[in-house]
């Protein structure tokens, strides 16, 4: 099993401001051409609507690379924001790293 | 006033005097000798004419007033044509002698004498408006040890020599050594010449000229009352009074003086000139910081003041505009020798800033290049507003090696008034854009108010209100209800991504959609559909809306809904008196932009009864925080809708919100926030 994957760990609280930086650095991790995106939540306190328009922004060029993009380790906060928002059904959203790790194809 | 006055007296006083002196003496020379008192009859003539010389001291210290740098040759000019008409006027006189010399008449020594006495009038005129000029000169710039010492002189000069003058019975050792002492202290004085250094090289040959002139004129007057001295027949002879020998010494020394101080300071005149041409450039430049210009005339004054200051030949500025557009300001070269000399140069801090590519706190090497052609020296500086460079400047000369340090640091000086200018302007464009900016968007407001529903569509059978605030001027918040059939109503509520003027837009389009899709009467789960089809052409990448569909239908008193990833809503059923969210899946709009997302609406209905209570809201409201950063959060919500269950929508939509602002302390709530209260 190839483990080939680009861990992105997002730290702090994600606001209409700080949503640009998230969203450039998504843009890098999709253009050099990683497959896999293990995005690692542990360190999000808070995400607001236009953090999240970062990753929906990014959902069309994930599927037509066929760019495997799988959550960990959500707080509740950001859990239920994203349950609410209805993303819990849309994308991999899992507890753990390794869980994440064995989830990749 | 005062000073009219003074004059006037003075005019007169002196007028008096002169007339007393001429008549008094006279008087003695035809009638005195014998029958008066010899002392009385030398007396009184001497008082007279000390009187006049005072009164015409008097006059001309207040009719020539403090020298400025503008007046000097005014002052110069004042002696020379003072001394023109009082020459005139003297040589007349001596005419009259020269040409009846033989006449009786002329042996008179009434009429001599009465000519001496226009003589010593003209001369007395003369010698102190010339003393007071130089005074004012002196004096120009003077500093407290000067000022006590011209009084010590003065009033030696016109106090104690006149009485000394009036009871001339002293030794004359003493006198002499008083001389000595004035004459000292007239080449003390005569040392202070701080005006010539603002004098230009064509005023000071002017100078020189008119003060040789004055000192021809002295010497004539000088040989005037000479002349009238060794005729003999005189009864007072004023080169006998102490203080008009003294006089003369110093109407002497002070002009020698200044002719050869302006002679040896000619060489330097152009270096001299030069610096105050910069002083008054660089106040030139300040005044713009106070009245900003445009950029272009910014920096138009600034060529033009660098290459007064460093006596360029030709220069340009190169500038970077706002919307970084290049533009040339170009004095004495064309733009293609601009782009020959630009290229000569491959390296270096003078290449960097030609090519704007340098920044603020860079270690400079030179400012200096030489360069090939017309011109053969460079001397290159940057502009910088905020660390930025903006502009170059580029001054050129013909000579190699033109430029120094020194001329840097003037026009450095220049370039950080016009710098402060630029940024003032600058400053002062932007607020007012702003202020525009704060217009626009108060229009912004309003009209966003009137996207909002006065009041929302309501049947006998439920009352319904709502409320929406923007957390800025405008948010992306929006909630509506329509009738759809005699017994369907659709309410709605939505919550766009982001705030501020980008969700603005995106709720006006919302609304669009909203009301296009309820002509349709569809179905929650056939309008969610269609609205995600509309919105996905329409919002950028980046955006979703969350929204909530509910369809009330009042005869079979049930609700059906769907809940496109928006906030769970709120419902209290009177029955069991309870209040809870309503459950369901669904995902937000605009997040699929494919058919799949059909997959993802999932429709559900309710029944209510009277006295149920429906409560749609959006996020800001349960994500509203407190100072400890604690969330009203949505058991918040609850616990304050069951306080007021039995109030009518209105109230309840008052306590709910009483209750929020008293848990956020009345700080601003951070998001849009928005609430529709149904009660059945």
């Amino acid at each position: 099993m190839a483990e080939a994957y680009c861990e992105l760990v997002i730290e702090g609280s994600i606001d209409a401001s700080s949503s640009i930086h998230l969203e450039n650095s998504l843009e890098q991790v999709i253009l050099e051409g990683n497959s896999v995106l293990l995005i690692n939540m542990s360190g999000l306190t808070y995400i607001s609507s236009a953090g999240l328009g970062a990753f929906i922004s990014k959902l069309d060029i994930i599927n037509q690379r066929d760019i495997q993009m799988i959550f960990f380790q959500l707080s509740p906060a950001v859990a239920s924001v994203f349950e609410i928002l209805g993303l819990g059904d849309l994308l991999d959203i899992v507890a753990d790293k390794e869980t994440a790790i064995g989830k990749i194809k | 006033m005062y000073q009219k006055f003074n004059l006037k007296i003075s005019f007169f006083i002196a007028l008096l005097s002169w007339g007393l002196y001429a008549f008094s003496d006279l008087y003695f020379i035809q009638y005195g000798q014998d029958e008066i008192n010899p002392l009385v009859a030398d007396l009184l003539p001497n008082i007279f004419v000390s009187t006049f010389i005072l009164s015409v001291l008097n006059y001309y210290r207040s009719r020539i007033r403090k020298a400025e740098s503008l007046n000097f040759a005014n002052l110069l000019w004042r002696i020379f044509v003072t001394g023109l008409i009082t020459t005139l006027i003297a040589l007349l006189i001596q005419l009259i002698f020269y040409l009846f010399t033989d006449h009786p008449m002329i042996k008179q020594p009434m009429l001599i004498n009465f000519l001496y006495h226009i003589l010593v009038a003209l001369v007395v005129i003369y010698m102190i408006s010339t003393f007071v000029v130089w005074k004012r000169l002196i004096l120009y710039q003077k500093s407290k040890r000067l000022l006590q010492l011209w009084n010590f002189f003065e009033y030696g000069l016109f106090g104690g020599l006149i009485i000394l003058g009036v009871f001339r019975d002293l030794n004359d050792q003493f006198l002499y050594f008083l001389v000595i002492v004035f004459t000292i202290l007239s080449f003390f004085l005569a040392f202070n010449l701080k005006w010539i250094a603002y004098l230009s090289f064509g005023q000071k040959l002017k100078s020189i000229l008119l003060i040789l002139l004055s000192g021809i004129y002295l010497f004539n007057f000088y040989l005037g009352l000479s002349q009238f001295s060794t005729h003999g027949s005189l009864q007072i002879d004023l080169l006998d009074s102490l203080l008009i020998i003294q006089l003369f010494i110093f109407l002497f020394i002070y002009p020698a003086i200044t002719v050869l101080v302006i002679l040896f300071n000619l060489p330097t005149s152009s270096v001299v000139e030069r610096k105050l041409k910069e002083a008054v450039e660089f106040q030139r430049l300040s005044n713009l910081v106070t009245t900003p210009e445009s950029e272009g005339a910014t920096y138009r004054h600034l060529i033009e003041s660098a290459m007064n200051a460093v006596l360029a030949e030709a220069a340009w500025i190169e500038r970077k505009e706002e919307d970084n557009a290049h533009s040339f300001i170009l004095r004495g070269v064309t733009v293609d020798e601009v782009q020959i000399i630009k290229q000569s140069l491959s390296t270096g801090y003078v290449n960097k800033v030609m090519f704007m590519r340098a920044h603020g706190e860079e270690q400079i090497k030179s400012y200096f290049s030489f360069l090939q052609g017309r011109y053969q020296s460079a001397m290159v500086l940057p502009i910088f507003l905020e660390n930025r460079q903006v502009a170059a400047l580029v001054l050129l000369h013909g000579v190699k090696d033109a430029f120094n340090l020194d001329l840097v640091n003037i026009v450095t000086t220049y370039i950080n008034q016009i710098s402060a200018a630029l940024l003032n302007a600058r400053l002062l464009r932007k607020t007012i854009q702003n202020e525009r900016y704060q217009e626009q968007l108060k229009i912004a407001k309003l009209v966003q108010k009137r996207l909002l529903p006065d009041e929302l569509a309501h049947h006998a059978s439920f009352d319904i209100v709502g409320l929406s605030k923007p957390t800025e001027e405008v948010g992306g918040d929006y909630y509506d209800g329509v009738q759809l059939t005699d017994d369907k109503y659709g309410i709605f509520i939505a919550d766009v991504s982001g705030k501020g003027t980008s969700a603005a837009f995106n709720m006006a389009q919302m609304k669009g959609v909203f009301h296009s899709l309820t002509q349709l009467n569809l179905s929650p789960t056939d309008f969610i559909i269609k609205a995600n089809e509309a919105l996905g052409k329409c919002l950028e990448k980046s955006s979703f809306i969350t929204a909530a569909y509910h369809v009330i239908d009042v005869t079979s008193r049930t609700i059906e809904f769907v809940r496109a990833g928006h906030c769970r809503a709120l419902q209290y059923t009177s029955k069991d008196q309870k209040a809870q969210f309503l459950e369901g899946k669904g995902l937000g709009l605009g997040i699929l932009r494919n058919k799949t997302y059909d997959n993802y609406v999932h429709a559900q209905t309710i029944d209510y009864c009277s006295g149920d209570i429906l409560v749609l809201y959006t996020d800001g409201i349960i994500e509203a925080t407190n100072d400890f950063g604690v969330a009203f959060g949505e058991e918040g919500l609850r616990n304050s809708l069951i306080n007021y269950v039995g109030m009518s929508p209105k109230e309840i939509m008052k306590g709910i919100m009483d209750e929020l602002y008293e848990f956020t302390s009345h700080k601003m709530v951070e998001d849009d926030y928005s609430a529709v209260v149904i009660k059945f």
